[in-house]
């Protein structure tokens, strides 16, 4: 179960860094025409990446527990 | 500012003064032929909580190997009897612990008593440890500073600067826009304590020593009190109009409910969990990572992939540092919006 465990952790991965670079993504096109916006757009991206990386880190307590036993 | 210097010493003096480092005769334990160094034994038990803080282990000149830790105290309740003893006794899981008619073993980090009872384990471990030292430092800062505001200045001297654009912050970006300015107040004691208590707690289990080594927030089942008591404050907040969400929800046939209500209470319970889970899985992954880029010198057996460790190490540290005060911050954020859903008063369509 091991390896099928480090291949959900890196599927998790994938997810997460997809997501966030999609909000990143519109973050920096966010800024970019509305220089003045900065503070408020850096703060709803961090808060959203947050939210995701927190889905993603379920995928890998999982992948953690099945690779623990 | 004399007192708090003062009290401060005195609880280093009195943690350190009983600092009694013990060092084990070594039992036999011949490393003469050298086991493959197993990374996620090391790692899970920097991430797992014990009895003892483990410093380090030293093999002598006759190849045995001698660990050196500092013990914490055990306290164990069995069957209406209270058993108290350092955990030095235990002499690192080699010898059992008798008093009066019950034998203590430790396995593996969890006490069993040979004769089939349960006891119920009450000792101070890493965390209990770590928790005292963080409510200590939380004390110290906040006691201290909230004497100089009762004295009546309104402009913050020495650490009373460094304090309020903190917790003006809480008050002002966290807790009104989502809970609105009138019942933010309410709720404010209870925001700030969580956003402080947690950005502490993450910052001592990043530093690699005692006394700051435990894995505290990594811990579930301190997320996972925070989050249920995060869950408790908003349930019994909730107004009316957060009660008929859930129940009935507006706009939603009735022949739906069936199906509504349950998926409904599935996001009740869904929300703290998580919030616990993501401040488990990151403070924990975050540990893990930067164990495993250190253990990378202990795989590899040459000092030449230092540079390279050290250099991940310390840029996975700085990351931390930060990932910390996020993870205070979101959860303190998610926290103030589910207290803020369940007490907005709208006005209906």
């Amino acid at each position: 179960m091991g390896p099928l465990a480090a291949i959900g952790a890196g599927l998790a991965v994938i997810g997460a860094g997809l997501g966030i670079g999609r909000i990143g993504d519109s973050a920096m096109s966010g800024i970019a025409r509305q220089p003045e916006a900065t503070s408020k757009i850096q703060t709803a991206m961090i808060i959203a990446a947050a939210l995701i990386e927190g889905v993603a880190l379920f995928g890998v307590v999982v992948s953690l527990l099945v690779a623990s036993n | 500012m004399k007192t708090v210097l003062k009290t401060f010493l005195l609880f280093a003096t009195f943690t350190l003064g009983n600092l009694s480092l013990f060092a084990s005769e070594g039992h036999g334990e011949e490393s003469h032929d050298e086991k493959p160094f197993d990374a996620v034994e090391v790692i899970m038990h920097h991430i797992a909580d014990a009895h003892e803080f483990h410093i380090l282990d030293y093999t002598d000149d006759h190849g045995v190997e001698h660990p050196v830790s500092m013990p914490l105290p055990v306290i164990l309740f069995t069957e209406g009897s209270l058993d108290v003893f350092m955990s030095s006794e235990f002499d690192h899981g080699h010898a059992d612990v008798v008093k009066g008619n019950h034998t203590y073993r430790l396995d593996h980090g969890h006490i069993v008593e040979l004769s089939g009872l349960h006891p119920i384990d009450l000792s101070i471990t890493k965390n209990v440890f770590s928790m005292f030292l963080s409510m200590v430092i939380l004390l110290i800062i906040f006691l201290s500073v909230g004497k100089g505001y009762r004295k009546g200045n309104t402009v913050p001297t020495g650490l009373a600067s460094f304090m309020e654009p903190l917790v003006l912050f809480v008050r002002d970006d966290i807790a009104v826009p989502n809970i609105g300015e009138k019942k933010a107040d309410k709720f404010l004691p209870y925001l700030l304590t969580v956003f402080f208590f947690i950005w502490v707690n993450n910052l001592l289990g990043l530093i690699p020593f005692f006394p700051g080594s435990a894995n505290m927030s990594g811990n579930i089942a301190f997320t996972f009190t925070l989050a249920i008591l995060t869950f408790i404050i908003t349930n019994v907040n909730g107004n009316k109009d957060y009660w008929k969400h859930v129940f009935a929800t507006p706009g939603v046939p009735l022949w739906l409910s069936p199906i509504m209500i349950p998926v409904e209470l599935m996001g009740l319970i869904a929300k703290p969990v998580a919030l616990f889970i993501r401040l488990f899985a990151n403070i924990t992954a975050g540990h893990i990572i930067i164990l495993s880029l250190v253990s990378l010198i202990f795989i590899f057996k040459t000092i030449a992939i230092a540079p390279v460790s050290v250099g991940f190490v310390l840029f996975m540290n700085v990351l931390e540092l930060f990932v910390a005060a996020l993870q205070a911050y979101i959860f303190t954020l998610l926290s103030s919006l589910f207290i803020g859903a369940a007490v907005a008063e709208h006005d209906h369509h």
